[in-house]
């Protein structure tokens, strides 16, 4: 398979690659919001344990 | 046996063991994904029917088994809250809302995407379709109800209740295809006669279905860590975990 017939895959190419496409969108944002969603839990715990020192 | 499982329900053992298990799920989806995608985008052949648009199974069937998997995990966790009143249960249903959501989504579109050259539209009011898109409000159902109550025990409650009611909707789902007449393909991979795919296509696509599985898995032990963290924030074990 050369790489014009890759990207063009054999005419769905603009159904396919935007369905990769958002595949990767999502595990991107999975794995973002999570670090994000520890990050402040964390963020808030140490501000508690400051308060109650 | 059982003092692990008892373990399970501590929150500075689970906080512990999930940031222990992040890597190595990652490292484990990192390699499945990447197998799957030059197998399927490059190694496997055209279906003799629909051409590469196939290839969209991929991403799609993974998505939509995970979604599945993610809610069925949601309603167990919730019902184990609930019942025994492990604190550990609704942190991990809470956990696993957003993700289960974020794969139905995937599965819809991804679904959507295919159907147009296949079927002929993006849409369709098709049983299959429309029990996905129910499984999504779902989610999003749970995912409101949780903090729409002042006491976080009552949505909980509330959040775990409304799960349980909602895992009605996956059997349908699954056997949809089945019981009712659907645009939908039946199941190609799980049947009685075993697959129907031929091997340069079922692997591939068996370890994306690894790749997801381990994906959710290292995506929820990096929330779960978040969810203890803002339900135990006041626990004496939180000061030796977080201090830096």
């Amino acid at each position: 398979m050369n790489s014009a017939n890759f990207w063009a895959m054999g005419g769905y190419g603009r159904y396919v690659w935007p369905c990769f496409a958002f595949a990767c969108t999502v595990l991107a944002w999975n794995l973002w919001a999570a670090r994000r969603y520890h990050a402040q839990a964390r963020k808030r715990a140490l501000r508690a344990l400051a308060m109650n020192e | 046996m059982w003092t692990w499982f008892y373990r399970l329900a501590s929150p500075p053992y689970v906080y512990g063991t999930a940031a222990l298990l992040t890597p190595w799920f990652l490292a484990a989806a990192a390699v499945t994904i990447s197998y799957g995608l030059v197998g399927g985008l490059i190694f496997a052949p055209p279906d003799y029917q629909q051409g590469d648009a196939f290839r969209i199974i991929y991403v799609h069937a993974p998505s939509a088994w995970m979604s599945l998997f993610a809610y069925s995990t949601m309603a167990v966790a919730g019902a184990i809250g609930l019942i025994w009143r492990i604190k550990m249960g609704h942190a991990v249903a809470a956990a696993t809302a957003p993700i289960g959501a974020s794969f139905t989504l995937l599965a819809l579109v991804t679904g959507s995407l295919w159907g147009r050259p296949m079927w002929g539209t993006y849409w369709a009011w098709d049983p299959r379709l429309t029990s996905e898109l129910i499984l999504l409000f779902l989610y999003v159902g749970v995912m409101s109800l949780r903090p729409a109550f002042e006491d976080p025990a009552r949505g909980d409650r509330a959040a775990a209740l409304l799960s349980i009611v909602g895992v009605v909707n996956v059997p349908i789902i699954h056997f949809s295809v089945v019981w009712w007449n659907s645009l939908h393909q039946g199941s190609t991979v799980v049947t009685i006669d075993g697959p129907k795919m031929p091997g340069s296509m079922l692997w591939p696509l068996l370890s994306m279905f690894l790749g997801f599985m381990c994906f959710y898995a290292a995506v929820l032990c990096m929330r779960l860590r978040g969810e203890i963290l803002n339900r135990e924030r006041q626990s004496a074990w939180v000061r030796e975990a977080i201090h830096p």
